[in-house]
């Protein structure tokens, strides 16, 4: 038995690899759920099934994929032009930093101007932490995945200087900033649950990221530039140029995340205000395939996922690092199974030395 | 203000240590022409597994033997994902990354909830009371033997030759009769291994104890080292001994008296904002292997 390449790829091929992909993981993920004592169709039942099942569920999966819809687009449209950009973390951070120095600084602003200022100053920040990398990368050609790596764990001893020093909560002494004022509560997007407009802001910003990464000359050049650098650069498209564009606008709806989450979630800056949603907007973006819809929906499953894993862990006692199991798992192993999409199997009695079709070049 | 040199260089080489290892294998790896993201996770897995074994066993030694193999076992998975199959390097990378963070934090939780579990044997240093002297012996090995070693054998071997033609131009070495594949799966395999030596080193050796922080961005640390030594050995020691003067530095500078009024944390930054001033300076029109981020396919 051996592999060889496909002459060509039937259409039932893609929808076939995925379920593979996911029931692998499934069955990978079953190996710790069992090891934590616990049941695992019972387990995956609660991860998929239950949050979903129920409005206040619905709605608490809607809350929780916020964040991740942000960072998950912000990185789609990064490596869509071509540019590693891994520091969402960072910049989730910077941009929740940026909104908690608003809302320190003013914190009697009524909500019609608090709550842009906020998002406002939640995009500078997010920005600013984009800055340093994506200029390097211009200026020198410094690999940026090196540079934004780097300052995911600066962004983070940022906030905690700033939270055991000046913002250190003033009547508790935690290390938790102070409550924002009322006017930095966003209203909830469907009253008396705790999903807030940060939802809604997130999907605007998505759909407006996929009608101009698919509709636009703008969307076009993008896809050229991130697909084949020196074709679109030769046709005239400024390369470099985007490339700077769409690090920026990525840092930025990055910071736009991290000031939905504490001025709808939070309230006040904590040391774990980003729960690795930026690193997870990796993983959500290339599940995704750097599609807004596809953003949209891996976003929504990881929210699911990862409430599930909440009530797992408090009903059957499985830790909740469950989650970035499955989440890291199902995103190697659906890559695995696009690529293992080339290939059909071979058996060697029925066919000798049939000529391996060319072609299909590495990735 | 006061600083004690001595003192100051005998932090900076137990901080440099597991960088070396660490660094090391990385350069080893990319010489190949793969990025290595799972760097961060592998020493992760290092440091736990190594742990893990020493604690249920009682002897560190077992406990590095189990760290190196989970390391060797990491670097096959990348290569599965990236020599075998053909996927992205940075996304599998970081995948990897990830998932083994998240695997060990799982294991670590479901065992140890709530506990601070401490190895009642760690290695020991060498001489107690000889100031600089007074290292851990993985330290003495890094600098003494791993380093020097790796230089020779990547410039004067044939497995240094070999690692380098699959790296500089996969086509052409395949057409010698090199396998770009075996070649990749070792660089990888050995990789791993020195990158979990080096998250070994923290909790066998430094700490005796596991924490969920332990790497906290030591491996991207590494990475940046082997661009900006220009995958050379001895730039990349060099460069994981500035990292490490930075934080003995700073772990200096926080018990001087005149320094208590800046954050701690700002001085926390100082190595990794070294780091990219470094490479903001020296990382300049850097030339990458010739197959860097390519998958080979035949054909």
């Amino acid at each position: 038995m051996r592999l060889v390449l496909r002459g060509h790829q039937p259409r039932w091929l893609t929808p076939v690899a995925v379920l593979v992909a996911v029931l692998a993981t499934v069955a990978l993920t079953a190996i710790p759920i069992r090891l934590a004592g616990a049941n695992p169709p019972a387990a995956f039942e609660r991860y998929l099934v239950t949050p979903l099942s129920s409005t206040a569920g619905l709605y608490e999966v809607m809350l929780t994929a916020t964040p991740l819809l942000f960072t998950g687009i912000a990185v789609a449209i990064a490596f869509r032009v071509g540019y590693w950009n891994i520091g969402a973390e960072g910049q989730f951070l910077a941009g929740a930093v940026a909104t908690t120095a608003v809302a320190l600084a003013m914190p009697d602003l009524s909500a019609p101007l608090a709550l842009p200022l906020g998002f406002l100053a939640g995009a500078a920040g997010g920005l600013a932490w984009a800055v340093l990398p994506a200029w390097l990368k211009k200026r020198a050609d410094i690999d940026e995945v090196v540079t934004t790596l780097l300052l995911n764990p600066v962004a983070l001893l940022v906030v905690q200087g700033l939270l055991n020093g000046p913002w250190r909560n003033t009547s508790s002494g935690f290390t938790d900033s102070d409550r924002f004022g009322a006017g930095y509560d966003l209203p909830a997007l469907v009253p008396g649950t705790r999903v807030h407009w940060g939802f809604g802001l997130a999907v605007i910003v998505i759909i407006v990221a996929g009608v101009v990464l698919s509709k636009t000359a703008v969307g076009v050049q993008i896809r050229a530039a991130g697909q084949a650098p020196r074709a679109a650069a030769f046709s005239g498209i400024p390369v470099h140029q985007l490339r700077w564009r769409c690090a920026l606008v990525s840092g930025a709806i990055a910071g736009l995340g991290g000031s939905s989450q504490v001025m709808g979630v939070q309230h006040q800056l904590t040391q774990g205000i980003s729960n690795n949603y930026g690193y997870t907007g990796v993983i959500v973006a290339t599940l995704g395939l750097l599609s807004a819809v596809g953003v949209f929906l891996v976003a929504v499953l990881l929210g699911d996922i990862s409430v599930g894993a909440q009530n797992v862990s408090l009903v059957l006692q499985v830790p909740t690092q469950l989650g970035a199991i499955f989440s890291a798992l199902l995103m190697l192993m659906v890559l695995a199974a696009m690529s293992l999409r080339r290939y059909r199997v071979q058996w060697p009695a029925r066919h000798r030395r049939t000529p391996a079709p060319s072609g299909v070049g590495g990735s | 203000m006061s600083i004690n040199l001595l003192a100051l260089i005998g932090a900076m080489l137990t901080i440099a240590t597991p960088l070396v290892w660490a660094g090391i294998g990385e350069l080893i790896v990319e010489k190949t022409g793969i990025l290595n993201l799972g760097i961060e996770g592998t020493m992760y897995l290092g440091a736990f597994i190594g742990f893990l074994v020493a604690l249920r066993s009682g002897s560190p030694w077992l406990g590095l033997i189990a760290a190196i193999v989970s390391g060797v076992a990491a670097g096959l998975l990348m290569g599965l994902f990236t020599v075998t199959l053909g996927l992205n390097q940075h996304v599998s990378g970081l995948g990897l990354t990830l998932l083994l963070i998240a695997a060990c934090e799982f294991t670590f939780r479901l065992l140890y909830a709530g506990e601070r579990p401490t190895l009642s044997g760690k290695f020991e240093t060498l001489m107690p009371g000889v100031s600089v002297l007074n290292q851990h012996w993985l330290t003495y090995v890094g600098f003494l033997v791993l380093a020097p070693v790796a230089w020779w054998v990547l410039r004067s071997t044939g497995m240094g030759y070999r690692l380098h033609a699959v790296g500089e131009n996969f086509e052409a070495a395949d057409v010698a009769g090199i396998s770009v594949t075996a070649t990749r799966y070792v660089a990888l395999m050995v990789g791993g291994a020195l990158m979990a030596i080096g998250g070994a080193f923290l909790t066998l050796s430094v700490l005796g104890s596991f924490t969920l922080d332990i790497i906290n961005g030591r491996g991207w640390v590494c990475i940046a080292l082997v661009i900006f030594a220009k995958w050379r050995v001895w730039p990349a020691v060099f460069g994981a001994l500035v990292f490490a003067v930075t934080d003995a530095l700073q772990l200096q500078l926080a018990i001087t008296t005149a320094f208590t009024s800046i954050p701690r944390e700002l001085m926390l930054a100082l190595p990794y904002l070294a780091v990219i001033t470094a490479l903001a300076i020296w990382g300049r029109k850097v030339r990458y292997p010739g197959s860097y981020l390519q998958a080979y396919r035949r054909g």
